[in-house]
């Protein structure tokens, strides 16, 4: 009797490992760090936030992720990746709701996301110059945003004066230090930050 | 041998049967208010070229050649010309946001500067829509000037 009971325990147990890891699977297609189960559970409340706003009411901080993500994958010259996170920065892009916000911020939100969402296209189609160029106009848009709506997080404005013969580009980060998406690999602190949000 | 016969006659018949389908024409008889020429005050000599170059993918009136109205000719053009208006449509110029209207500006002006447009593949038929480099700075300089006053 001991036995059975101890093997349905573990059947159980492994049914709702199977499912928790699926469950997972379907939520993100990221590789996940293998992790104490407490962390994991942790993890998994992050990604369903995560998805909820991809999916529902996007926040100016979902954006700001995807944002952020596709910044990194310029700093890193990979033109694949840069694609797909355009992409997925235009999703997340299209299904912001700005109803919270008075009628001439929602006017202004709706013309940023316009052309921000286009920007967000043409990186998920282009090479990597073109990437560059777009990204450029699409921080305007993202900081113009930030400007509006706010947000939490510790944001740095930097500025590359090289970009583009001498044009200069600007961008956002998470990091004081210089990662610079313009220039990648070739000059990869150029730059300094412009401004601090928060 | 006979073989090359039937599949000739095959092609022709076909050939034949695509005229039937229904060719969906870019053409309209009025320019709208919201045109950029009307919009704005564009010298004539830039308003030719960008009428000739521009104009048969980017607005809703193409000037069709005789040819183009043949099939699958035309479904090769309609796709250019969906393509094209839904990068920009000079007839619907009033209507993009200044923000918008600044980053078009931005890509006419890279597009151009990187001979990237017209398409090659356009002006190879169509030679006069072929831009000088003369044509090319007034342009770029004009629609430069645009975007900065936008600014």
């Amino acid at each position: 009797m001991k036995t059975v009971k101890r093997t349905i325990g573990t059947m159980a147990l492994a049914a709702t490992t199977v499912l928790t890891v699926s469950c997972k699977d379907v939520n993100k297609n990221e590789p996940a760090a293998p992790m104490s189960n407490e962390m994991h559970q942790e993890s998994m409340d992050d990604k369903d936030d995560m998805a909820m706003n991809d999916n529902q009411d996007a926040k100016a901080e979902a954006i700001l992720n995807d944002y952020f993500n596709l910044k990194d994958a310029l700093v890193g010259d990979d033109n694949d990746k840069a694609k797909q996170l355009g992409a997925t920065l235009a999703s997340t892009l299209g299904s912001f709701d700005a109803s919270s916000y008075s009628d001439s911020e929602q006017q202004e939100l709706k013309d940023i996301m316009e052309d921000a969402i286009e920007h967000a296209e043409h990186i998920s189609e282009s090479d990597m110059a073109h990437q560059r160029e777009h990204f450029k106009i699409l921080s305007k848009d993202v900081t113009d945003m930030v400007g509006i709506t706010g947000t939490e997080m510790k944001i740095y404005e930097q500025f590359c004066p090289m970009y583009n013969n001498n044009e200069g580009g600007a961008w956002l980060s998470m990091n004081e230090e210089i990662r610079n998406p313009y220039f990648g690999d070739k000059m990869l602190k150029c730059g300094k930050v412009q401004r601090e949000i928060n | 041998m006979k073989f090359l016969k039937i599949l000739a006659w095959l092609a022709l018949v076909a050939l034949v049967v695509i005229q039937f389908f229904p060719i969906i024409l870019n053409e309209s008889d009025y320019v709208p208010q919201s045109d950029f020429m009307v919009e704005n005050q564009v010298p004539a000599t830039i308003k030719n070229r960008l009428q000739v170059s521009c104009y048969d993918c980017h607005s809703n009136n193409t000037d069709y050649p005789w040819y183009s109205k043949i099939q699958p000719a035309a479904w090769f053009l309609e796709d250019h010309i969906q393509e094209g208006k839904d990068e920009l449509n000079f007839n619907e110029w009033a209507t993009y946001s200044d923000r918008r209207k600044n980053s078009k500006l931005r890509s006419i002006i890279s597009q151009i500067e990187e001979d990237k447009m017209p398409l090659d593949s356009y002006t190879l038929i169509h030679k006069d829509a072929i831009l000088s480099d003369e044509d090319k700075r007034m342009i770029i300089d004009y629609m430069t000037a645009l975007k900065d006053s936008l600014e």
